[in-house]
């Protein structure tokens, strides 16, 4: 398939599909659902998927889509800002380890990496949220923070090896200084590659935030979510198996949409990785 | 050899300890009093100063950190505020639950992720090749603790093959245990599982478009052999990476279906702790997992100097 | 009979037609040699012969190897051919090497696959020994970073002799390597594969190496054979217009005027450059190590000097220090004049611009030529406007031979020749005194090279820039430089007069490295001698 001149992929497609589809949820939420997520409704609780509720209530009688549709919002917000932070620091932080590779900056941004990759990233969550209580905004910055070294690591192992080319060197030659070159060579040919893994920690970020808010680390009621509403499913697995299995097929497709439409950028962007993982 | 594994537990010795100050002064920030959460909210004021003192919490800022490590690394991981035993007792009776879980998931994910890989790589761009891909793909998108759901749903509600939870304790046997943690490892498997056959594909492909590959072909070894005896074992080098990563993962994972299955191990005991804010066993938790991950660098680390020779010699 | 006799070969891959009615032959304890430019389907050919093509290859014709069509064997057969009966050696020894098995385990693979030998470590150290790596120097269990360039390509050459193979095909084995053990790699191939009585296919784009080692020669261009025959009369005779050409061109010197002398334009001093190597202990320091010792030079304006070396000489690292964009640890460098280091004012740096080897990695992909050629403009004071600023890029472009329009694509859009124009464009834009030419030539071919060099000749003479001349290939320098200094282990090892070195080198390197470098004259002299 093609979009304008850069050749796609039909994976790319059904996941740029995908992704409008919740991100347009997420949006549509905040000016109409099909039900009120906000009334309890006793009378109608636990109804199965119909024509009336299409993915059926939960234990308060709210309905499961329209709750997907206003969970879909927080998970890919706390996701979105965390990516941001994590390429807004992390990305300045790899061009200037790289641009002044071997030296103390260069050593510091690695010892940094070093001591935030020993944490299993769940574990700096929790160990946040211990310290400044559980929230969407201490799930934002335990995934912004775990999302910095990858960003970090990431540039500046790309910039490195564009730091040995030949054009940089002529760069240099014409009497650029390391900033300049960062900024008119080194990161415009990062790009690509860092497109690519902002796509992937979105999709990270998504699962992170869910699992904390599973936990009931994340955002805290009222503010529907999608992890806690998997949560509370659990409780109800054998009398409404439906309300474990709608909010979870949400995540997993705009996951699964993500990761499509990250591949997809990948190989349109680098032909020579046609075909690979 | 020697060298560069010395300097490399050497620099994982300064980030253990790094991350203890991280942890340290983050919990440090943490609003509530540990003497309040032990004597309860009515207690005596002069009592809960003196348990204070008792538990030396009025000392400044770098003793207490200085007596705190020290003391875990005497075994000593201080005496938790709610249940009142001693955190390290703790610590090893859910670390018999966890432990054997992780290895258990590491284990499902890397004997089923081997093969796929391999068997993917060697028919890229066929049907086996899409189909392993399309599984991976799904297998990444998906939460494992909602796939634990569904392996609930299917396997206890509809076969009733296994329990939906609960733990009977190694006291039960070795395989009622094994069969207890099943569906959690299979749940924590799965994404892990995922990831790492499609980097096995990627290594492998990436070995076998090699030039040494060419020169192995053309000294009349077939695809197959030239794949089985040099490309494989090249390939190997990224996934070791991959695969002492995911201990990590798989760690922070357990924590979360531990939760699903009602175990009784390190990741209920820390979400305890977060709640009831008994910090001593928070802090000692995530050390112990930090410090897990540092040796399982460090092991992944021996890994390469095995598999590759030249790391033997070279230095990073 | 003849041993390889391919008729009428015919590949494409994927629709794009890669070889055209291909027919060669090769007798037995002959030598042919296959020569061509890039992309002139001479390696194509011997995959064929392999059964070695890409995915998606389409063949038609007959390849016979002692009267048996490999075209029309199963996959399984062609494994018992492919290093029992043909053996074959790779251009690039360096990744041609599994890293993780030693070399002993490599070689006896290959007999271990095709025989049922009771001690396949034996002949592996037979045919190593062969190949010029007894195992009381080299032992077996060595590994192949352990190897220098030249010693794998031994490993490689162990390999396919080491069942004795009624071919050997060698595609550009010795294009990556250094001057001096080319000469006895060449040597090796020839030995073993008189000494086996097997066929020899030599690929080469080199026609003094060729002229040297082929008995026969078959020069190829775009996937088709456009004159074959005995080497020298081959060479005397040259009834093809390409042949001719190809001739000339590697032959080619350009004409060049010689200029008065003016003042010095750069002066370098004892320059000392050290590099740190990893610790070899925990905590002991790190040893260093001294890539250029001690090294003088002075560039007057007017002349073009040259700087000859093998690879690790040295001669990199010293242009680097040179463009100020590595710093020494002892010594100076002074342009026009005054020190120049990496700490010097970036508006300095207009007087000294550079020209690099690879044709691919020169440019930004991202820009557009126009842009590419204006970067140094950044050293002018004050910066030209942006008018006169493209009004001097597109006649900087005319002058190196590209046309004003030219500014407006991108790098990928040209020809490695067309790119290295572009790059000499780039270094001229700023009118500097002296250009860096770093192996500026290398990576092209013949044709294109000679082309290249009298635009250089030309510009040098009309723009009265100096060149320092960076290169491991004598011809080269000897063609457009007047002075050249020879290094070796980062020392200048001899100076003088270009002609005057090249007649009476002085040092024993000199002589060495002169000697080591084919020459296709005295090649073609020397096989006319031994046929009368």
């Amino acid at each position: 398939m093609r979009l304008g001149s850069v050749r796609v992929s039909s994976g790319f497609v059904v996941g740029a599909v995908l992704t409008v589809l919740f991100v347009g949820a997420a949006a549509l939420s905040y000016a109409w659902t099909p039900w009120s997520t906000e009334g309890l409704s006793i009378a109608s609780r636990l109804r199965p998927p119909g024509g009336e509720h299409w993915f059926g209530t939960d234990h308060f009688g709210r309905d499961i889509f329209s709750m997907i549709m206003v969970g879909a919002r927080t998970s890919i917000t706390v996701a979105l800002v965390a990516v941001a932070i994590g390429a807004g620091i992390g990305v300045p932080l790899g061009l200037a380890a790289a641009a002044g590779r071997g030296g103390w900056l260069d050593e510091l941004v690695m010892r940094f990496n070093d001591l935030v990759f020993a944490f299993p990233a769940l574990i700096l969550a929790i160990l946040i949220t211990a310290s400044l209580g559980p929230g969407a905004v201490n799930a934002i910055l335990a995934i912004g923070i775990f999302n910095i070294p990858v960003f970090a690591r990431l540039t500046r192992g790309a910039a490195l090896s564009l730091w040995a080319r030949e054009y940089i060197l002529a760069a240099r030659a014409a009497g650029k200084g390391a900033a300049r070159i960062s900024f008119e060579h080194i990161l415009p040919n990062t790009a690509n590659l860092l497109i690519v893994q902002a796509t992937i920690q979105f999709s990270l970020g998504i699962l992170a935030e869910v699992g904390l808010s599973y936990v009931g680390l994340g955002a805290q009621p009222p503010t529907p979510s999608w992890g806690r509403m998997l949560a509370e499913a659990q409780t109800m697995i054998y009398v409404a198996p439906w309300f474990a299995i709608f909010p979870g097929l949400a995540v997993a497709l705009t996951v699964l949409g993500l990761n499509l439409m990250g591949d997809g950028l990948r190989d349109a962007l680098d032909p020579r990785l046609k075909g690979r993982a | 050899m020697i060298a560069f594994l010395a300097r490399r537990a050497l620099a994982l010795v300064l980030t253990l300890l790094a991350a203890t100050v991280a942890i340290f002064l983050l919990l440090e920030v943490a609003p509530g009093d540990p003497a309040l959460t032990m004597m309860g909210m009515n207690a005596d004021p002069e009592a809960v100063e003196a348990l204070r003192r008792e538990l030396g919490l009025d000392a400044p800022l770098v003793t207490r950190y200085a007596t705190w490590v020290l003391d875990m690394a005497q075994g000593d991981f201080g005496t938790s505020y709610t249940y009142k035993t001693p955190v390290s007792e703790l610590v090893a009776e859910r670390l018999a639950v966890s432990a054997p879980l992780t290895v258990y998931a590491l284990a499902l994910s890397t004997l089923i992720a081997i093969p796929a890989g391999v068997f993917a790589a060697s028919r890229r761009g066929r049907a086996g090749d899409y189909a392993v891909m399309g599984l991976t793909q799904a297998g990444i998108a998906t939460p494992n603790f909602w796939f634990a759901m569904l392996l609930v749903i299917l396997f206890s509600t509809v076969l009733q093959l296994f329990s939906a939870g609960g733990f009977p304790g190694w006291e039960a046997g070795f395989w009622a245990g094994i069969k207890a943690l099943t569906l959690p490892a299979v749940a924590l498997a799965l994404p892990q599982a995922s990831i790492l056959a499609r980097v096995m594909r990627s290594a492998l492909l990436d070995a076998m478009g090699e030039d040494w590959m060419r020169t192995a072909r053309a000294k009349g070894l077939s695809r197959g052999q030239a794949i089985r005896r040099h490309a494989l074992r090249n390939a190997l080098i990224p996934v070791l990476t991959i695969i002492g990563m995911q201990f990590s993962f798989l760690m922070a994972g357990a924590i979360i279906i531990e939760n699903v299955f009602f175990l009784p191990g390190l990741g209920r005991l820390v979400f305890q702790g977060v709640i009831q804010q008994d910090l001593i066993v928070v802090k000692s938790v995530v050390v112990l997992l930090v410090f897990a991950v540092v040796l399982v660098t460090l092991a992944v680390d021996v890994a390469y100097a095995l598999v590759d020779p030249r790391l033997r010699e070279r230095r990073p | 009979m003849s041993l390889l006799e391919i008729e009428n070969l015919t590949v494409d891959i994927g629709g794009h037609p890669i070889l055209r009615d291909v027919s060669l032959s090769i007798a037995p304890g002959e030598a042919l040699g296959l020569v061509g430019e890039s992309g002139s389907g001479k390696s194509m050919t011997a995959l064929s012969v392999m059964r070695l093509l890409p995915e998606g290859a389409r063949i038609s014709g007959a390849i016979r190897l002692d009267g048996e069509d490999l075209t029309a064997l199963s996959e399984p057969a062609m494994c018992r051919v492919r290093g029992a009966r043909v053996g074959m050696v790779f251009q690039e020894p360096m990744t041609a090497l599994n890293p993780l098995k030693t070399i002993g385990a490599q070689v006896a693979e290959v007999i271990r696959i095709h025989r049922a030998d009771p001690d396949p470590e034996a002949a592996a150290r037979r045919a190593l020994t062969r190949a010029g790596l007894p195992p009381q120097q080299f032992p077996m269990d060595r590994y192949p970073h352990d190897l220098s360039g030249g010693q794998r390509q031994r490993v490689v050459i162990a390999m396919a002799v080491a069942l004795r193979p009624r071919l050997l095909i060698a595609d550009e084995p010795t294009t990556a390597l250094d001057v001096t053990t080319q000469a006895v790699i060449l040597d090796l191939l020839k030995t073993l594969a008189r000494e086996d009585g097997a066929g020899l296919m030599m690929i080469t784009h080199d026609l003094a190496v060729v002229a040297d080692m082929a008995d026969r020669i078959a020069i190829m261009k775009d996937g088709a054979v456009v004159e074959a025959g005995p080497t020298a009369p081959l060479f005397r005779a040259m009834s093809h217009p390409y042949t001719r050409s190809l001739f000339a061109a590697s032959t080619h010197r350009p004409e060049r005027d010689r200029r008065p002398l003016g003042e010095p334009v750069l002066e370098v001093r004892e320059a000392v450059r050290d590099y740190a190597l990893p610790r070899r202990r925990l905590f002991g320091p790190r040893p260093l190590f001294r890539a250029v010792d001690g090294v003088s030079l002075a560039i007057r304006s007017g002349e073009n000097v040259g700087l000859v070396g093998e690879s690790g000489c040295g001669k990199s690292t010293l242009s680097r220090a040179i463009l100020g964009l590595e710093g020494l640890q002892g010594g100076e460098v002074s342009l026009v004049g005054r020190p120049f280091s990496p700490a010097a004012p970036a508006e300095r740096r207009r007087d000294i611009q550079v020209v690099f080897q690879d044709p691919y990695g020169s440019f930004d992909p991202r820009w557009k030529v126009a842009d590419l050629v204006a970067e140094p403009f950044h050293l002018l004071r004050p910066r030209p406007a942006k008018a006169e600023r493209r009004a001097r890029v597109e006649a900087m472009l005319e002058a190196v031979g590209l046309r004003a329009e030219d500014a407006e694509r991108h790098p990928h859009q040209f020809s490695g020749g067309q790119r290295q124009r572009i790059a000499i464009a780039r270094a001229l834009i700023t009118e500097p005194r002296l250009v860096v030419l770093d192996e500026a030539v290398s990576a092209l071919d013949v044709s294109v090279r000679a082309r290249i060099l009298d635009l250089l000749a030309g510009l040098s003479d009309r723009l009265g820039v100096s060149y320092l001349f960076i290169s491991h290939d004598l011809h080269v320098v000897r063609a457009i430089t007047d002075r050249v200094l020879v290094m070796k282990a980062g020392k200048v090892v001899e100076e003088g007069e270009t002609e005057t070195v090249f007649a009476a080198p002085r040092h024993p390197y000199t002589s060495e490295l002169l000697a080591a470098t084919p020459d296709l004259e005295a090649a073609l002299a020397a096989r006319e001698a031994a046929t009368a």
